[in-house]
């Protein structure tokens, strides 16, 4: 292999690492505060650039409607919790006009695709995972997979099964030791390392430790005034931030399209598991290591590219497994 | 309950008569689907291992008979038996690998090699013809009639599916069965009495890739066709849900979920296109919806469900006699401890202890928090090794054992915070007790060959909860007891272990004044009967009211020594640990 | 400040708490004693609302009805768990500042203050203030739950079983927080199986057996009554001075 070749698939490595990252660190935030493997995380990435390319062909994407609709249905389920109703009313309606106003200014689709994807995440929670507040891992994981079906289905629903190119926000190349880097990767890598360090700072401050004191110890949270559903709303508000920044940034790199959601859900799955499922920087680790392993890996043998990606994961696997810290003893 | 049973195989068999062909269909892929459930059933419901690697199991003996079947021409019959032994491999090399991972690592490890082979039977086009598959396989022959229609199918099909659910159940109520259950609750307490969890682990998960297995070579030669497709990720997660959604701690349930969901994706196919004029869209969210709402309503599946509302037959009470009692031991002191050392990162938590217990005698170990008496008793019951010294018990040398060892030697131990299994009976819970002295090997639950130890396993337990005075419960679940009751399933679990010595993590934690002064006199009986036992408990009033002996621990050090009215007497004791007015 | 009527707590069919009536006055420190299974522990959760339960709960006037225990924790009543519920992997003073959590969000700063108050309390908690919580002895796992949960400034303290397995140094030691809270004039209510030691600090006790109040009065007075004597305190009857 030739330094070309080499410095090529390092930087498609890379680059495709970075979306995982992105897509770990949701994945993490979500299982580090209300234990739920959050299997539908890949359509709501790819839901992002499919409202935004909805908006750029001038018409209203069914992800507005849908988006308004859960949270109508989240201010019924709240009808008794004084303004509650409400503002979610209000912010409804907000999602509204916003998908009218991405209809009329294309060039704040992205944006604006963002925003109309954001209450998916906070929404599913309170309608599908609050009602079960003492649910198993596997509960919630096999209820995660049935939203993952609704999800898919309704993007088949939405957006038909043609792929989506967008256009990049950096359009332009980046020479970095000779080697041409796309400008929107940069970006993608840029907002990897922004949102892990942003991830970890949270969690330093009272709000973010109060976030994962809801998962260390739900009663114990509780009686010390925090509200566990309300740490799960926003760890899934979060996260599907990160999420749909993720797939907005991406999308101009390896287009969109509905079905793309579940494999790469899966990579991200497989990246934060290297990392643990609790460490953010190492699920970022994970996230590049999971990128590099398939970019190399498709130059040797393509068609087992995803088959080298998990045999390799195996070995690794038991190492973590090996080196994670277990407490055996009782209390 | 048994002429219910016996109509429902009636009916069972009658269906395929009943039902138009396409529903024949249904009912043998509801068979196959229950097989890899079943599976599930053992693996996550019992076990709690979540796989999601199934499929790939059925795809290793599907094509394993398809391939011999097509090359080399051997009948199928054979067939199934090189697949089940080629899968059977596989999850032995997969198991080795997976079954020690903890955690979702265990989870994520079956995803690795689920989609590594998906891809591999997809991608070797030369071995498996790739994704366009092999054609044209053989059918299975009984007695020399080709089973070609899916009316004789059903029979193959259901009469495999039943026969591994028998298997199952005959398993599941055995003494490694009962282990099975133990270990996903708690591996600490179902290693303190005789189990190797991760053994235990590996062969449950043979068993399930075996289910699995079956489930694909009664795939491939009904179709008569294989490719890669039925072996993907998606089936695999696919069996899951069915065994979740139908309660996958039963197999009632997962049998339910098979079926239910089977009929689910046919019926939504069918049914949908009529009512929205288009297919292939509408099915998925309607099948995701459908998912949803059941786990809602019914978060441990539908089968339990239903089974809080059908009425519950009592079990005879378990009589005859029981199993054979240890040899005594005539060493004394039973317990020999001399110069047992721990330390935690620099922190030395037991520092030169030496102490003995004699043979018959009721010894307290007592200390302020932190003085190390719990860290003593987990180096003596074996959850913790020692830096340094040594431990004889009964005249052999025990420092650094497994519990799964040394509680065959006759050293059963109690937890503080009862380690019970809430969802199996307060008698199968003490029947946990039995495992280190009985011997049937698990090939031998399978096949019906321990009945007669089983037998005596339960009056052994039996009597162990009469001799605390829980035996009117024996048939409840052990998780409605109250905490005074746990305690006493805690004990007859251990006295159904036969103890020679007794170590009890304190026992009147939580206790009021009256469950005390009745486990004081539960325990004095015990030494009647010979048993010696060492007590670790803050009560000093029960403590000192009960021992024989006392020894009193503070820094991970003795402080004193003696019987209860001279260490009460020791200055020292007064001030590291009763103080003033105790 | 607290005042129930007709407290009633049911998990599915079973009943716990049955028509139970009490009271707590400002700065006054109150007991519930009875034997296990008598509802004690159940009142206090249908009082920090993480039991469901029906009856009259009137508190500071105004009736809890509907409120989530974060709520309340927000208006003053804290509890202080018999299995503690510590965030274990997180440092003791994480531990403690969580306790605060219902203030901060209200926009309150300077929870610095209380924590140095706290650690002046417990000297040993700021001796291991970056210790996981886990890693504490029992004793001073108890110490971090009181502690945390005075990081509120709770107006009602509810105890469950502060002394439950420790040894009897600590226990004393707990007593003798217990005793210096009262002095501060903190409000608590107290459910104790140490009835010795809950009946000598309490101002008045309540008796529960099988769900019901079955006696109530001045402390010192239940101290004396022959039912509690022969059934509460104490292991041997006839060997009591």
């Amino acid at each position: 292999m030739d330094p070309t070749i080499f410095g090529f698939l390092l930087s498609d490595g890379l680059i495709s690492g970075a979306l995982y990252a992105l897509v770990a660190l949701s994945l993490v935030l979500v299982f580090a505060v209300t234990r739920v493997i959050l299997i539908p995380m890949g359509e709501w990435v790819m839901y992002a650039p499919l409202t935004q390319a909805g908006f750029l062909e001038g018409r209203l994407p069914a992800t507005v409607g849908l988006s308004a609709l859960l949270l109508l249905v989240w201010a019924v389920l709240d009808r008794r919790r004084g303004r509650a109703p409400w503002l979610l009313a209000g912010w409804a309606v907000g999602v509204g006009l916003l998908g009218m106003a991405g209809v009329r200014w294309p060039s704040l689709a992205g944006p604006i695709a963002f925003l109309v994807v954001l209450p998916l995440g906070p929404a599913s929670f309170r309608l599908f995972f609050e009602p079960l507040p003492q649910g198993s891992v596997l509960l919630y994981l096999i209820l995660a997979v049935g939203l993952h079906f609704v999800y898919k289905g309704l993007g088949l629903a939405f957006f038909g099964p043609d792929q989506f190119r967008l256009p990049a926000l950096w359009p332009g190349e980046l020479g970095v030791l000779g080697l041409p880097v796309p400008g929107q990767g940069v970006l993608l890598v840029a907002a990897a390392l922004l949102a892990m360090a942003g991830l970890f700072l949270f969690f330093t401050t009272l709000y973010g430790k109060a976030l994962r004191a809801a998962a260390v110890n739900r009663l114990g949270a509780r009686i010390s005034g925090i509200s566990v559903r309300e740490a799960g709303r926003v760890a899934f508000l979060l996260a599907t931030a990160v999420g749909a920044a993720a797939g907005l940034l991406a999308a101009p790199l390896t287009n969109a399209s509905y079905d793309m959601g579940f494999l790469l859900g899966l990579k991200g799955f497989v990246a934060a598991i290297l990392g643990g499922l609790v460490s953010y920087p190492l699920a970022v680790v994970g996230g590049g290591l999971v990128g590099l392993l398939e970019a190399f890996s498709s130059f040797y043998a393509s068609a087992y590219k995803e088959a080298i990606v998990f045999t390799l994961l195996l070995p690794v696997l038991a190492w973590r497994s090996l080196s994670a810290l277990t407490l055996e003893e009782e209390e | 309950m048994r002429r219910a049973g016996l109509l429902g195989l009636v009916l069972l068999a009658a269906l395929p008569w009943l039902v138009p062909p396409f529903y024949q269909t249904l009912l043998v892929f509801t068979a196959i689907a229950a097989l890899v459930a079943a599976g599930l059933y053992l693996l996550t419901g019992l076990a709690g291992l979540t796989s999601f690697g199934q499929a790939a199991f059925m795809g290793v003996a599907g094509y394993t008979s398809a391939l011999l079947a097509l090359r080399y021409g051997v009948d199928p019959w054979l067939g199934l038996l090189a697949g089940l032994a080629v899968t059977g491999l596989f999850a032995l090399v997969l198991g080795l690998l997976t079954v020690r991972l903890k955690g979702h690592y265990l989870p994520l490890a079956t995803i690795a090699w689920q989609v590594a082979l998906f891809i591999v039977m997809g991608s070797w086009v030369g071995l498996t013809g790739g994704r366009t598959g092999l054609a044209d396989l053989p059918p299975v022959r009984v007695l020399g009639r080709a089973l070609t229609d899916p009316r004789s199918y059903f029979y193959l099909a259901w009469g495999l599916a039943l026969l591994y659910a028998g298997l199952l159940h005959r398993l599941v109520h055995s003494r490694h069965g009962r282990m099975i259950r133990a270990l996903r609750g708690d591996a600490v307490a179902a290693a303190s009495f005789g189990a190797r969890p991760p053994d235990l682990k590996l062969w449950t998960f043979v068993l399930a890739a075996l289910g699995a297995g079956a489930a694909g070579w009664l795939y491939v030669h009904f179709i008569r066709f294989v490719n890669p497709s039925p072996f993907s990720l998606e089936a695999s997660i696919f069996y899951l849900i069915m065994a979740v959604v139908g309660g996958v701690q039963s197999l009632p349930g997962v049998f339910l979920g098979a079926a239910l969901l089977t009929g689910l994706e046919q019926w939504l196919k069918d049914l949908l296109p009529l009512v929205f004029g288009k297919t292939g869209n509408y099915e998925i969210i309607a099948y995701g919806l459908i998912l949803v709402g059941i786990l809602l309503l019914a978060p441990k599946g539908l089968w339990p469900w239903i089974e809080a509302r059908l009425p519950r037959a009592r079990p005879p009470r378990p009589e005859g006699p029981g199993l054979s009692p240890r040899a005594a031991s005539l060493a004394d002191p039973l317990l020999e401890v001399r110069g047992l050392t721990k330390s935690f990162g620099g922190l030395l938590a037991v520092n030169r202890l030496s102490f003995e217990v004699r043979r018959g005698e009721i010894l307290g170990l007592i200390g302020p928090n932190g003085a190390g008496k719990s860290t003593t008793f987990n180096l003596l019951a074996g959850v913790l090794r020692p830096d340094a010294g040594s431990v004889r018990f009964a005249g052999r040398e025990i420092a650094g054992r497994y519990p799964f060892e040394t509680v065959r030697l006759g050293l059963v131990r109690t937890f503080q915070h009862p380690h019970l299994f809430p969802e199996m009976t307060v008698l199968e819970n003490a029947m946990l007790g039995t495992f280190p002295r009985t011997r049937a090997p698990l090939l031998a639950s399978l096949f019906w060959l321990d009945r007669a130890e089983e037998r005596r396993a339960a009056a052994e337990a039996y009597r162990a909860l009469e001799a605390v005075g829980l035996a009117e419960l024996a048939f409840e679940k052990a998780g409605r007891l109250a905490l005074g009751q746990q305690r006493q399933l805690e004990l007859a679990r251990a006295l159904a272990a036969d103890p020679l010595l007794l170590l009890l993590d304190e026992p009147a934690a939580g206790l009021r004044a009256g469950e005390k002064r009745a486990l004081a006199e539960l325990i004095q009986g015990l030494r009647e009967r010979g048993i010696t036992v060492l007590l670790v408990d803050h009560d000093m009033e029960l403590v000192m009211h009960l021992v024989d002996r006392v020894v009193v621990m503070h820094y991970g050090e003795k402080l004193a020594e003696g019987s209860p009215a001279e260490v009460q007497r020791n200055p020292a004791v007064v001030e590291a640990y009763l103080g003033g007015v105790a | 400040m607290l005042r129930v009527r007709g407290l009633a707590v049911r998990y599915g069919s079973a009943v716990a708490v049955e028509g139970v009536d009490l009271e707590v006055h400002p700065g006054e420190v109150v007991t519930l004693i009875g034997p296990n299974g008598a509802g004690k522990t159940s009142t206090l959760l249908a009082l920090t609302g993480l039991a469901r339960a029906s009856g009259e709960l009137c508190y500071l006037g105004r009736p809890l009805d509907g409120l989530e225990p974060e709520e309340r924790v927000a208006r003053g009543i804290v509890l202080v768990h018999e299995r503690r519920l510590l965030f274990g992997e997180m440092p003791v003073e994480d531990n403690l500042l969580l306790g605060a959590f219902s203030r901060y969000k209200r926009g309150e700063r300077g929870l610095g203050e209380d924590l140095e108050r706290v650690y002046r309390l417990f000297p040993r908690l700021a001796e291991r203030r970056r210790q996981p919580a886990a890693t504490l002895s029992g004793g001073e796992q108890q110490m971090l739950a009181i502690g945390r949960a005075l990081m509120s400034r709770p107006k009602l303290l509810l105890l469950d079983e502060p002394s439950l397995g420790l040894a009897p140094l600590v226990v004393q030691e707990i007593f003798g927080i217990l005793r210096r809270l009262k002095a501060a004039g903190t409000t608590l209510l107290l459910v104790e199986q140490n009835a010795k030691a809950a009946l000598s600090l309490a101002d008045r006790g309540y008796l529960l057996e099988a769900g019901r109040v079955v006696l109530s009065g001045d402390a010192a007075e239940l101290a004396r009554d022959p039912q509690v004597v022969e059934h509460y305190l104490g292991l041997h009857p006839e060997e009591r001075p």
